[in-house]
């Protein structure tokens, strides 16, 4: 029944008596753990372990401790919404703090794969549902009524016979000290007030009245700036540094070599700049010092000689492809892509002899601590870390390089330091998106039937670039899906939607090549596809074909697929990070040039928590899609990028957009993240679009080296589309 | 280093740097005031824009030395309560994914709305095509800009 701890509460009442400030927290640091704690400040709870909770203070002010970090996927605001929906609290009372790292009291403290929402849900609600149920229970007993007797709205907790009526902050302290309910109902669905609603991001007023929420903002008294001058190709290494000159620069308070970096650290960030300047370092071959050249070569060799991996291999593809009646062959190519957060990497270090404290920008504090730990041999327990508000992540802040960097340099010159990145550092340091050449085949029947499919994924740094149990896998009887990788010293990390950010493009690309090949329409293509893993599957099926074709349906529906003239349509549908997108993408010609005008999005996140949030996840994650399948590249010449600032690297603008229209299927599963999955689909169904609209196929990304944005382009004669 | 006076926010501030300290730099590691941003250091992204005698410009490549007696406002100088109509339609539309350009986005339409009050979407987008969101939030800060012309 209880798991209250009595020692505990004793030394809790006494904090409480000594401050007069009351909260009540429950740790979530496991799902069902929820201990109840009163605890007078963040601080003291903290201390405790239990820096993971909710607290209600006597004025009713709810503050909830938002564990994740927060880079724009709008966690601080969507994460205590879930609790404030079970604990029935007035919205406006709700305070929202970033939790520093804390491995015992949270567990996956981490931004990144779409998973926060996913993991947390029950947690949330179940922390949110205990606590209503702890104060109208102490309601009822103050009443001296029969619990079932009183509801809960907005803060208050109410008993309708007698109209006897208490706010949360007045309960709080009777409620903490009753023993912790075991089973809690959850609301149903149908009563949500604030889940599925538009609510407003919570730090809106700090945003827009520029306070110092960012990691590159962040000051302490004392602390001194440094930024570091490292190879400038992949595949080199310092040979000599003088650094006489930038030493003698007004401002600058010492360089400091280690590893392959030059530190230049001083009080100012342009002294600092400037001092960069002048500071003589030679470099020497350590590598490979590969060019875009190379890579193009390298594709075409490890294609048909490479040694492949095989990643699934269903049926006889080599019997199938033989007896084929048509056979298709189709080779696509993405290059290497910056993350480029508009917050440069830059982290504060100040290693001390008790310790370590670490403040910044990170999707992965716990990396960053342990990371550090093994760096400088400083026992995990001895670190701190605190997470500031990241300008951006992307998938770059997933790593600790920079953490470690700035810790590095603060043991060596024994001060606090705020280690910054400049953009070019940034954008030429390393950490992208790998380059990958895919290969698809598909093998048709007399009747268009997809008989045999092979895939084969080219890689840099990709690991697997394929995800081979994702559809078409399961509906196709002969499959064979294979990797070949290049090692280079080009670094590469995850990149928002790893793999299937490109992935997705090929491969919707080349299932419309394949339905034309077959001559079907290409939604109706894989709605029959889908049929077959549905009812004739072929090996594991690790996707939900009905979400699937869900998505799909809802997404022709509302776009009118096939009803409309003087527009290309386009048609994409992908399932990444457990969530499903369908979009179809609408083309028309300006000036002989192909212009995405609108692109309609059906979503399948299971519940939409917020709204108002999850349209701008849709929203952003298809500009970033369509932004980055247009006009992004990053090449290399002897190892060293070609593109260092947002003058030479290009990213999509303003005028650039086209009109997006959102759409959620409305199922009521549990939430299955929404980050990252609106993005994948994007580049296939404009690439399809393109294709319907001038006849020309692309497959290479950027799209805008293509011919088909010279301006000379001829809109392709209009064909009689089937409707699916 | 030459001693420099400058009228920021309505208050005289004395600076004492390089001539060629871009006013970024000097707002960020001198004044305290971190609401503008750094984002390219080249006049390329916007994050850095402030008003300089109401003019939208990238203090990022605005040397200190250049500025004179002009009268620079920050985004911490926009409204007093941080009110102002585009910062009032930022939080109506909901337009920060991350946030970190969205001070350089405001004043930057600050200025379109300051000189023309009533803007056509072509003219908002031409003006905005020098600020880049990252997240991709390009349609709501359009629509908050319409809003809040609107309501000037």
């Amino acid at each position: 029944m209880s798991t209250v701890n009595k020692s505990r509460r004793s030394f809790l009442k006494s904090t409480l008596l000594t401050t007069g400030g009351l909260m009540l927290g429950f740790s979530w640091a496991s799902a069902g753990a929820a201990a109840p704690v009163v605890v007078a400040d963040a601080g003291a709870a903290a201390s405790l372990g239990f820096n993971s909770y909710l607290s209600i203070a006597p004025d009713g002010i709810i503050t909830i401790f938002s564990p994740n970090p927060e880079l724009g996927q709008n966690i601080m605001t969507s994460f205590p919404m879930i609790v404030a929906e079970e604990l029935d609290a007035d919205w406006k009372k709700v305070k929202v703090v970033q939790a520093a790292l804390d491995t015992k009291a949270f567990d996956r403290q981490v931004t990144g794969g779409s998973g926060a929402v996913p993991h947390s849900w029950k947690l949330l609600r179940n922390a949110g549902a205990t606590a209503r149920q702890m104060l109208v229970q102490a309601a009822a007993q103050q009443w001296g009524v029969p619990a079932e007797e009183c509801t809960a709205a907005d803060g208050f907790v109410v008993h309708t016979k007698t109209g006897n009526k208490l706010d949360y902050g007045a309960l709080a302290e009777a409620a903490a000290k009753l023993p912790v309910p075991k089973d809690v109902k959850l609301k149903d669905r149908k009563d949500f007030k604030l889940i599925g609603k538009e609510v407003k991001n919570v730090a809106n007023k700090d945003i827009t009245t520029g306070k110092p929420l960012y990691g590159l903002d962040f000051h302490r008294e004392g602390m001194v700036l440094a930024m570091l001058q490292r190879p400038p190709a992949f595949g080199t290494r310092i040979k000599s540094v003088d650094a006489a000159a930038a030493k003698a620069m007004p401002g600058i308070i010492d360089v400091v070599q280690f590893k392959n970096n030059v530190a230049v650290v001083g009080k100012s960030t342009w002294e600092i700049m400037k001092a960069r300047k002048v500071l003589k370092v030679e470099y020497e071959k350590d590598g490979n010092t590969e060019s875009s050249e190379d890579h193009a070569k390298l594709f075409s060799t490890l294609m048909d000689t490479g040694t492949a991996t095989v990643r699934r291999k269903d049926g006889d593809v080599a019997t199938a492809f033989a007896g084929a009646a048509k056979v298709l062959r189709a080779e696509y190519e993405c290059p290497f892509i910056s993350h480029s957060p508009m917050e440069p990497m830059n982290f504060f270090a100040h290693v001390r002899e008790d310790g370590v404290e670490l403040v910044g920008p990170t999707q992965t504090p716990a990396l960053a601590r342990t990371s550090v730990s093994k760096l400088l041999n400083i026992p995990e327990e001895k670190i701190t870390v605190a997470i500031t508000r990241l300008g951006g992540g992307f998938g770059r802040r997933l790593k600790a390089d920079y953490v470690t960097e700035a810790a590095e340099l603060s043991s060596i010159i024994k001060k606090p330091v705020k280690l910054i990145w400049s953009r070019e550092d940034d954008m030429t340091g390393g950490s992208y998106r790998p380059a990958v050449r895919y290969r698809f085949e598909a093998a048709l029947d007399a009747a268009g039937n997809m008989i045999g499919y092979k895939l084969r994924g080219v890689g840099i740094n990709s690991g697997n670039p394929t995800r081979e149990d994702n559809f078409p896998s399961g509906a196709v009887p002969n499959l064979l899906i294979d990797t070949v990788e290049h090692q280079s010293p080009i670094t590469t990390g995850a990149w928002r939607a790893p793999i299937t950010n490109f992935l997705a493009y090929a491969e919707q690309s080349f299932l419309d090549e394949v339905a034309q090949a077959a001559k079907k329409d290409p939604i109706q293509f894989r709605l029959d596809l889908l049929q077959k893993a549905k009812t004739a599957p072929v090996g594991a099926i690790k996707y939900d074909i009905d979400r699937m074709i869900g998505v799909t349906k809802l997404v022709a529906q509302k776009a009118g697929w096939g009803t409309k003239k003087g527009v290309s349509q386009g048609f994409s549908v992908y399932f990444s990070h457990r969530s499903y997108v369908a979009q179809v993408a609408e083309v028309v010609m300006k000036g002989g040039k192909p212009v995405v005008q609108k692109i309609y999005a059906a979503s399948d996140c299971g519940e939409v928590v917020n709204l108002s949030g999850a349209r701008q996840q849709v929203m952003g994650g298809i500009v970033d899609g369509l932004g980055h399948a247009m006009y992004s590249k990053l090449s290399f010449k002897d190892g060293a990028p070609q593109q260092n600032n947002f003058g030479n690297y290009r990213l999509i603008r303003m005028m650039e957009i086209p009109e997006i229209e959102t759409h959620f299927v409305d199922n009521g599963i549990e939430p299955t993240g929404l980050g990252e999955p609106a993005l994948p689909p994007t580049g296939g169904a404009v690439a399809n679009a393109i294709q319907k609209a001038t006849g020309k196929r692309i497959r290479k990304q950027p799209f805008i080296e293509d011919p088909v944005f010279s301006g000379k382009t001829q809109a392709a004669p209009a064909k009689k589309m089937k409707t699916a | 280093m030459p001693l420099y006076k400058l009228q920021i926010n309505g208050t005289t501030r004395e600076i004492d740097v390089a001539e060629d300290t871009p006013l970024l730099w000097v707002l960020r590691d001198h004044l305290n005031l971190v609401g503008t941003k750094y984002g390219c250091g080249i006049a390329q992204c916007g994050a850095c824009t402030v008003h300089f005698d109401g003019a939208a410009t990238r203090s990022c490549v605005l040397p200190v030395s250049a500025i004179g007696n002009a009268k620079i406002t920050t985004i911490e100088g926009l409204s007093k309560e941080g009110d102002h109509p585009l910062q009032q339609a930022w939080d109506e539309v909901d337009v920060p994914q991350c946030g970190y350009c969205q001070a350089g986005q405001i004043m930057t339409a600050a200025a379109l709305l300051k000189q023309t009050p009533h803007p056509t979407t072509a003219q908002i987008e031409q003006t905005m095509h020098g600020n880049i969101c990252r997240c991709g939030a390009y349609h709501r800060i359009r629509e908050a800009i319409k809003l809040a012309s609107t309501k000037a």
